[in-house]
């Protein structure tokens, strides 16, 4: 494992990416690193395709993750996964939850939600991590909490210690949540096996 | 000294706090909102949420001429909306500072245009400071101050969406009070008849002659020695950008990019076979260059259009990537209303109507799009009673459509009363709507006159808009629950067929305000598939195999598809 990473996360708005990619970039900056992330707000997050850029390294100067060289895609969605694919550098992995939120052309019937998402996204990418985090998050009673287990998924490929992510977990959270999301993210590095 | 990672925005609060910033205004605007959302959780400084732009400005004029070092901030288009007051400020001066803060947004991730605001330095003669990350965001915005008050002359900070919204390392110092100047009566200063405005230009000219010359010697630029032939000037993000393209390029960085530090750049370009412009937008740097007649490439090669990226400078301007095939047949996810949104209620009416809708700017835009198409026109803030009103006008007698106006209950105080009254004025037939959603919604729940809450949490007058309406002169107003389909078809109907002008307020809490009901649901064996719920364009809602199912995590039980199914199918 190396100490600099180009993390591309993804989903739909209201899914917690942005929550993901801060406790993510506060971890990454604990461990003593450079860090940039990047996001926006706004129209795109009433129910549109959300990402976010985390970057870390030594020393970062562009906060967006140029096209073709992310080492990790973080999916909360099928279709997201395969929406941002080509952001994946030859070498990237992807994480990916198998959850699907049908987009609204494909609600009114215009288009339809292709069947062959995850075999796709196994062909575009060195290696494919299915995490059903929606699902784990739902079985500890708060699907809210999809984030935190696909950030305790991902955190099995980092070099950042898994203390310094519960420490930025219980800063980041309400402390009535402080219990669930620790367990969430314990459960997350489980599913990485 | 600690170290937090910050968002651009977060870090200019932080930086006007540090620097005893006292009094700050605003009206929210994307990318520029979360910077007095940070700051008024700081101690010893007033915050509020102005009425527009042009007040708010005013109202940070008004505070730094009493003595107090004052913010104003507003996203590129709201600068329109302020550029009465702004001209007028720079001939003015300051007493204590007074920093602007233009949030652009390359891109257009949540604006209707994508203007570059350096301009306004040019045309309103104005510095402007543009950072390239959070931790120039808050070094900038201090020095900002010290500028404005060196130079008795406002101070444009100008920022764009990848400042605003990215997290980069900061360090954190404590605040340096700013105590209060005396203010004193100065009628040659701040009274602009136009005999004081004719000394005044003068003295402008002259203050930006003196600010070139701070910039070349002063001014936050630097050079970074890299390959001696081969050379890029950059400012703001496209710096970054820049930089991670060429690695081994000798740059010249521009913190400050109004008035230009010519000679900083005529000694930088001495000896460059190759120099670059890189910047987003408009080729601000690169004209002013080329017309000290050094030969740069810039615009000829980079786009105008939309936001840079590394890959963007790369491909425009260095060997190009590797090809990247996007994924082919991936649904498109635009956004949309939300579950529940009370404006879907007036959209469904509408939608089913021969009449012309004029939009305007917040949430309720998005049912321009399908299933709604319910806008004829979205222009800028507080555009749809005005346009609306030239629009009826011009068809006259002779097309029997009526014009709609729809605007929200923010944007109605923003911009919208002054439209409306000029409707009753020059005897208008209008229809105008006033989606209430006791919220500004799209920039993410922010207070406005109408919600009887402060940015700093006090209580005050909650001004209702169905008697605003009437004080400006219209006599039939109506107000309405959106979530009322049934009731308000015939309500619809009778206005659409009456002389106008009306206002229509339909008053209901943002859905995402508001505790959710229950989920509703389908009973398959009574649903015939007739898809007339799905006009609604709810995103809880779908068709399987031939029935409508409800989508139970995401459904918060507002019952508008109840109201429409002839089965009774939804419970």
């Amino acid at each position: 494992m190396k100490n600099s990473a180009n993390i591309l996360i993804c989903g739909v708005g209201g899914q917690g990416v942005l929550l993901f990619s801060d406790v993510l970039s506060a971890s990454a900056l604990a461990a003593v690193l450079d860090v940039k992330k990047s996001e926006v707000h706004g129209m795109a997050q009433r129910g549109g395709s959300v990402t976010s850029h985390v970057r870390f390294a030594p020393k970062v100067y562009s906060p967006l993750i140029e096209e073709g060289t992310a080492d990790f895609l973080v999916a909360f969605e099928q279709l997201e996964a395969l929406r941002y694919l080509y952001y994946l550098s030859p070498k990237g992995r992807v994480l990916i939850d198998p959850l699907k939120v049908k987009p609204m052309p494909v609600l009114m019937g215009t288009a339809e939600y292709p069947t062959d998402v995850i075999d796709r996204v196994r062909a575009g990418a060195a290696r494919v991590y299915v995490v059903e985090a929606h699902k784990t998050a739902k079985e500890l009673g708060e699907t809210r909490a999809q984030n935190i287990v696909m950030l305790g998924a991902l955190s099995r490929l980092l070099s950042i210690p898994e203390n310094v992510f519960q420490d930025v977990i219980r800063q980041s959270v309400k402390a009535k949540l402080v219990d669930l999301n620790l367990k969430a993210f314990q459960t997350g590095r489980k599913l990485l096996k | 000294m600690s170290k937090k990672l910050l968002t651009g925005d977060e870090a200019i609060a932080q930086g006007v706090w540090e620097a005893g910033c006292r009094v700050a205004a605003a009206y929210p605007g994307t990318p520029s909102t979360e910077i007095l959302q940070a700051l008024v959780k700081y101690p010893n400084v007033y915050c509020e949420w102005s009425a527009n732009e042009k007040v708010a400005l005013e109202v940070g004029l008004g505070a730094c001429l009493a003595g107090a070092r004052a913010l104003v901030t507003m996203k590129h288009v709201g600068l329109n909306v302020a550029a009465d007051p702004l001209f007028s400020s720079a001939y003015i001066g300051t007493n204590a500072g007074l920093v602007i803060v233009s949030a652009d947004d390359p891109g257009m991730h949540s604006s209707q245009n994508e203007q570059d605001n350096r301009w306004y330095g040019v045309s309103a003669k104005i510095p402007v400071l543009t950072p390239s990350d959070s931790q120039e965001a808050k070094d900038f915005a201090k020095l900002a101050f010290e500028i404005s008050e060196e130079f008795n002359v406002p101070v444009i900070l100008r920022i764009t969406t990848r400042i605003a919204h990215s997290k980069t390392v900061v360090e954190i110092e404590d605040r340096k009070e700013a105590p209060v100047r005396t203010y004193a009566k100065n009628f040659a200063k701040t009274n602009l008849l136009p005999s004081n405005a004719r000394p005044l230009h003068r003295s402008l000219e002259e203050r930006m002659e003196r600010l070139t010359e701070f910039n070349n010697t002063k001014g936050p630029n630097r050079i970074e020695e890299g390959q001696k032939g081969f050379g890029v000037i950059a400012d703001g993000v496209a710096y970054q950008y820049a930089r991670e393209v060429f690695p081994k390029a000798s740059f010249l960085k521009l913190g400050m990019v109004h008035p230009l530090p010519t000679k900083t750049v005529r000694k930088f370009a001495a000896g460059k076979k190759k120099l670059y412009v890189i910047e987003e937008t408009d080729p601000f740097l690169e004209l002013q260059i080329k017309a000290l007649g050094i030969k740069v490439i810039g615009k000829d090669k980079l786009p105008l259009l939309d936001e840079l990226s590394p890959r963007v400078v790369r491909n425009s301007l260095a060997e190009p990537g590797p090809e990247l095939k996007p994924a082919q047949g991936v649904p498109s996810r635009p956004p949309a209303l939300c579950p529940g949104c009370p404006h879907t209620g007036i959209f469904y009416l509408l939608q089913r109507k021969e009449v012309i809708v004029t939009g305007d700017i917040g949430c309720y835009t998005l049912g321009s799009y399908p299933p709604h198409n319910a806008m004829d026109t979205c222009v800028c803030m507080g555009a749809s009673i005005s346009v609306g009103h030239g629009i009826e006008k011009a068809l006259g007698q002779d097309d029997k459509r009526r014009v709609v106006t729809m605007i929200g209950d923010s944007t109605f105080f923003h911009m919208g009363m002054t439209g409306l009254v000029n409707t009753v004025y020059n005897k208008g037939n209008s229809i105008t709507i006033v989606v209430d959603n006791r919220t500004t919604g799209m920039t993410g729940h922010q207070d406005h006159p109408g919600t009887g809450k402060t940015l700093m949490g006090q209580p005050t007058k909650d001004l209702d808009i169905v008697q605003v309406v009437k004080a400006l002169g219209i006599d039939k107003v109506h107000l309405l629950d959106p979530y009322k389909i049934k009731d308000n078809r015939p309500l619809f109907r009778q206005i659409l067929s009456e002389p106008g002008p009306a206002v229509i307020v339909s008053r209901r809490p943002c859905a995402l305000l508001v505790k959710r009901d229950a989920p509703k649901r389908v009973k398959p064996e009574e649903c015939n598939g007739c898809k007339l719920c799905l006009q609604l364009g709810c995103p809880a809602m779908s068709l399987v195999e031939d029935k409508v199912v409800i989508d139970e995590s995401l459904c918060g039980g507002c019952a508008m598809c109840v109201e429409l199914c002839g089965r009774k199918a939804i419970v």
